[in-house]
């Protein structure tokens, strides 16, 4: 069957961006394929380890699991969106590396996004907090304790004022 | 793993969505949260023709506070239903049940009559409905029907929603008794996974202890979220003791035939359930009488 095109028309990252995609086509195919915003992973594309994250409207949610086309007129930031705008790593960011809550890198878009999401709705989170604010992304490599003490670094430095 | 395609159509009111279901029938699948559907779709084991996106629907994400229940939109995100303190207040158990269900990123997008109407026999809010037993408005084209949620399930990931109908609102009973309590429970193989047993109970209680009200149920171990009125209407004007409360939810999964599968027998299932049960009905009842 040939597939239908529908417009949309969305802010991703702060920048109005617009195209034409079929009904079925992910948000974060959508992202990676055509804004060639390759930051945003994809792992399972079921649903189940948050690779994927982007925020929607502020808030965190798998692009896996949405359509491109239910995107349209959303606000959507991508892992790209957390540096500042000089194009340095953002404090969460360079908390990450401080701690060495990465290895093979695959999963850290999306739990950036997950950590930033906690962050700005929760600036002084417990470790509790943490653990279940990246309850929903799998990390094969480094058993979480590095990514849990890169959040707990990150909170530290805002409530600090310091990078 | 990409969904097959499918043309989409995104309703701007209840009555659109409504009419594009009279339209394409069998053939169109309302997507809400799509936490659930797009992994169906993706797995190919649904291949609707038409998605009818309900989700710029703003008339289904609402919250409205009667005397004896709360009405929600269907499309009232999860995440909106855990954090409102007001709803917390007069229907507990929908808070306690979200701490298990999913994760934020899921939780954000996901909605309360997705879950529902998705039907998963271990999922949680399908319990908090049987056991409340909510009312479930289910809209159609030329027709408006509620439903009691022991009339809406019918099997697992089955229900009595027509091709043509959509869900609309949902009726949360809310209990006026000052000293009522509530537990939610539940095992899995992680935090946040569709549970292998859950359970529930919400128990108000009069000034000397006594059960004025009882309601409890388990999910997960039978082809629908299973409630059990009757043997909770025995506890009525009983003080519960740990026996009692053991007794209770013995005869209660004797009845139930769970299925085994991977995760776990059909005899560890029952017994888990039995086990949760007392667990509940005991946390709900010591809540109840230390409530103001």
């Amino acid at each position: 069957m040939s597939e239908a095109f529908y417009s949309i028309a969305l802010e991703v990252n702060g920048t109005p961006r617009a195209g034409q995609v079929t009904a079925r086509t992910s948000l974060v195919d959508w992202l990676r394929e055509h804004l060639h915003l390759t930051g945003t992973h994809i792992g399972c594309e079921h649903g189940i380890c948050g690779a994927c994250s982007v925020m929607l409207d502020g808030e965190p949610v798998r692009s896996c699991l949405m359509y491109a086309i239910q995107a349209d007129g959303h606000r959507i930031v991508t892992v790209e969106g957390l540096q500042g705008p000089d194009g340095r790593l953002s404090v969460l960011q360079d908390s990450f590396c401080e701690t060495h809550g990465l290895q093979c890198g695959y999963c850290t878009p999306g739990m950036l996004i997950a950590a930033q999401a906690l962050l700005d709705s929760n600036p002084q989170p417990t470790e509790a907090d943490i653990r279940d604010a990246i309850g929903g992304n799998l990390c094969r490599c480094t058993g979480y304790q590095q990514i849990v003490d890169a959040i707990a670094l990150a909170a530290r430095r805002m409530a600090e004022g310091t990078t | 793993m990409k969904s097959p395609p499918f043309e989409c159509a995104r309703a701007a009111s209840i009555e659109e969505a409504c009419e594009l279901l009279h339209q394409h029938g069998d053939a169109a699948k309302i997507i809400a949260g799509g936490q659930s559907l797009v992994p169906m779709m993706a797995f190919r084991l649904l291949r609707p023709n038409w998605l009818i996106d309900i989700n710029e629907i703003s008339g289904l994400k609402f919250m409205a506070f009667d005397t004896d229940a709360v009405r929600m939109g269907a499309c009232t995100r999860q995440c909106v239903v855990a954090r409102d303190d007001a709803l917390a207040a007069r229907v507990p158990l929908l808070r306690k049940a979200l701490a298990f269900v999913g994760h934020a990123q899921t939780r954000n997008r996901g909605t309360a009559g997705g879950s529902l109407a998705h039907a998963d026999p271990s999922a949680e809010l399908p319990l908090v409905a049987q056991l409340l037993d909510a009312r479930l408005v289910l809209r159609a084209k030329s027709r408006t029907r509620t439903l009691t949620a022991s009339a809406f399930f019918t099997g697992p990931m089955t229900t009595r929603l027509s091709p043509d109908e959509c869900l609309e609102e949902i009726h949360w009973p809310a209990w006026r008794e000052q000293k009522t309590g509530s537990a939610f429970t539940e095992v899995s193989r992680r935090h946040g996974d569709f549970a292998i047993a859950a359970a529930a109970a919400q128990i108000a209680v009069d000034d000397e202890g006594r059960c004025t009200r009882v309601a409890f149920g388990v999910g997960g171990a039978a082809p629908t979220p299973v409630a059990f009125p009757d043997l909770a209407r025995h506890l009525v004007g009983d003080r519960l003791d740990n026996g009692k409360a053991h007794a209770v939810a013995q005869e209660a999964v004797a009845a139930l035939e769970p299925e085994s599968d991977t995760h776990a027998s059909a005899a560890y299932r029952r017994h888990l359930a039995g086990v949760l049960v007392t667990r509940v009905l005991q946390q709900a009842y010591d809540a109840a009488r230390i409530a103001q």
